[in-house]
């Protein structure tokens, strides 16, 4: 999945000379986190955080109000340089740019101009759907030996059911490297043919396993 | 107010909407949605002795225009020519129409329909002074959307009856979904309508089936603040479970004060249900029922219409939970001790397991559940998280 597949486009921007007041207006009108810093060719010079501009602004303990620390322009307080991404960048890589970096917003240049922006929330969306939780589904548990050409025989399984395959997570089974837990998520009320189905043919269902009945 | 809780015998005015053609629903034999549990629930009562001519009402047809209050004409249309065999698999699909839980069968709008006439019937005898309260077994088909069929459900009588029961009687709805799988489609349906407030407790979706149901669904727009859900974990028993659904309703009736109660009352949530993993016993449905009862009276006047639902084990759990519910409606308290000879002897021979001989469960059921601290402990949480919200407006301390 690419960048420009999950990237808002309509970004909320700043230019450096505007106060950091007007900035606090924006942030708390649009309830959002970040600021790109623009300038009159659109080209991000700076980012400013809603941290930013709290830092800036005087203590609610201070009693008088006549500071003029608001009035600051918004290029004062910004973080520049800024990390941008691509339109054509993976959504794999942004999710460890995020990680390894510790930030939680990145704008997308492309020939130098802003044309979007991505969120650590926009991430963990695209996340979401990709686990296939948000299409009415059942989830299916199996253990298997990690070995080329395992999955084709699972799906196999599958098929013979008319049953629609949401989505499929592969991870390793962190107690055994031998073998790989995979999380089908699929479109029916009633796994339990597909379950006794894949049991007959020798896989390990670890989801879902009954209690046992007396 | 008056008390209506416990085992004071009092003799409510009650219908039962009864149609032995509510099996034409079948959409093959071995299918887990199975009618008959139905026609059993039906037999056991009357070799019981609680259900008689006058409390029976012969099920409408739903028409078209009463569909239309919650389904698209097209999806109508394609089901219409699905059960007259005129649709291909391709045009089938995006309705939901040919798949393994919903396949097409003969005639399936007519059987469908009638499932949610029979509501509406319970309906108008409820909200027309005929009876307080009335139930349609053959309805609580939650899973059904606007344009989509899904989880066995084809036409949403749920959904049909409350927008019926809003345009005709502009009555503030209350819906409690009992069913072990999340009641999605009536969810959706009044997702942003304030006069309507959905309860659903429900096996969490993390693996089951529809795998909506979240806490954090509460509703959009105006209706933000009148969908109520509440995940419980597998592996749930009867204690916890009772516990959330009483302080739940409780709560939520009281911040809500509906005019009338819809409860949809799947039971699947049994331990022997072969399609869910949580373990309740026989105990939920005795006081299922008997709660909404006595609210029903403490707040809207006795108005209560209940349906049927899942409940895929049909010998040894539907008939008994669904003939406690008419039994509770009827007189006010559960049946106890032995079931009748006849019915036993009757649907012994066909069923292919050993049927159970009195109308409570014979403990143990099942073998101790080995994390119960935990999972009482988490679904305290959801409880907590699910009514957050209105014990901060009501000023309810948790």
């Amino acid at each position: 999945m690419l960048v420009e597949q999950i990237m808002k486009t309509e970004v909320i921007t700043c230019q450096p000379h505007e106060t950091i007041e007007s900035a606090l207006q924006l942030l708390n009108k649009h309830r959002i986190r970040h600021i790109p810093i623009v300038n009159e060719d659109n080209q991000v010079i700076g980012i400013v955080s809603d941290r930013d501009v709290r830092d800036a602004s005087p203590s609610i303990f201070q009693e008088k109000n006549e500071t003029n620390e608001l009035k600051n322009e918004i290029q004062s307080i910004m973080t520049s340089p800024v990390m941008t991404i691509h339109p054509l960048d993976f959504v794999e890589e942004i999710a460890s740019i995020f990680y390894e970096r510790e930030i939680a917003c990145l704008p997308v240049t492309k020939a130098n101009k802003l044309v979007g922006i991505v969120t650590e929330k926009d991430m963990l969306h695209t996340l979401i759907q990709l686990t296939g939780v948000h299409v009415q589904s059942s989830q299916i548990e199996l253990n298997v030996i990690n070995k080329p050409g395992i999955l084709p025989e699972v799906t196999a399984v599958l098929g013979r059911r008319k049953v629609n395959i949401t989505s499929v997570l592969i991870y390793p089974n962190q107690n055994d490297q031998r073998y790989k837990i995979l999380v089908f998520r699929l479109q029916t009320m009633n796994p339990t043919p597909i379950i006794e189905d894949l049991i007959a043919e020798g896989y390990e269902v670890l989801w879902p396993n009954m209690p046992g009945t007396i | 107010m008056a008390k209506y809780a416990g085992n004071h015998l009092i003799d409510c005015s009650s219908k039962f909407v009864y149609s032995s053609d509510f099996a034409s629903y079948c959409f093959y034999d071995s299918h887990p949605f199975n009618q008959l549990r139905v026609q059993l629930a039906y037999e056991l009562l009357q070799e019981s002795n609680m259900l008689h001519n006058k409390h029976l009402i012969e099920p409408r047809i739903a028409t078209e225009e009463e569909l239309q209050l919650v389904h698209d004409s097209k999806y109508i249309e394609a089901v219409k020519k699905a059960g007259k065999g005129q649709l291909t698999e391709e045009e089938g699909f995006p309705f939901g129409l040919g798949t393994e839980d919903t396949p097409m069968f003969d005639n399936m709008h007519e059987a469908s329909s009638l499932l949610v006439g029979g509501t509406l019937t319970a309906v108008d005898a409820v909200m027309q002074g005929m009876a307080s309260h009335a139930l349609n077994l053959g309805g609580g088909l939650h899973h059904g959307f606007q344009r989509k069929a899904s989880g066995f459900c084809i036409y949403n009588d749920g959904a049909v009856a409350i927008q019926y029961i809003r345009k005709h009687f502009n009555a503030k709805v209350l819906y409690i979904d009992t069913d072990a799988h999340h009641g999605d489609g009536v969810q959706w349906t009044f997702y942003d309508d304030p006069n309507v407030c959905t309860l659903s407790i429900h096996e969490t979706g993390r693996y089951l089936f529809p795998g909506t149901g979240n806490v954090n669904e509460r509703g959009i727009k105006q209706g933000y603040g009148y969908s109520f859900n509440i995940p419980i974990d597998a592996f749930t028993e009867d204690e916890s479970f009772l516990h959330v659904y009483e302080t739940s309703l409780r709560e939520i009736i009281e911040y809500f004060r509906p005019d009338v109660i819809v409860s949809q009352n799947g039971a699947d949530a049994h331990v022997y249900d072969p399609l869910t993993h949580l373990c309740s016993t026989m105990n939920i449905y005795e006081y299922i029922p008997q709660l909404a009862h006595e609210l029903a009276h403490q707040y809207c006047d006795g108005k209560w219409i209940a349906l049927g639902g899942g409940g895929y084990d049909i010998w040894r759990v539907v008939p008994r939970a669904w003939a406690q519910i008419w039994n509770i409606m009827s007189t006010g308290a559960p049946l106890t001790g032995s079931l009748p000879l006849e019915w036993l002897n009757k649907w012994q021979r066909k069923a292919p397991v050993t049927l159970p001989e009195s109308w409570q469960d014979i403990h143990p059921l099942y073998e101790e559940i080995p994390r119960k601290e935990e999972i009482t402990e988490k679904n305290e949480l959801s409880l907590n998280k699910a009514l957050q919200f209105i014990r901060i407006k009501s000023g309810f301390s948790s």
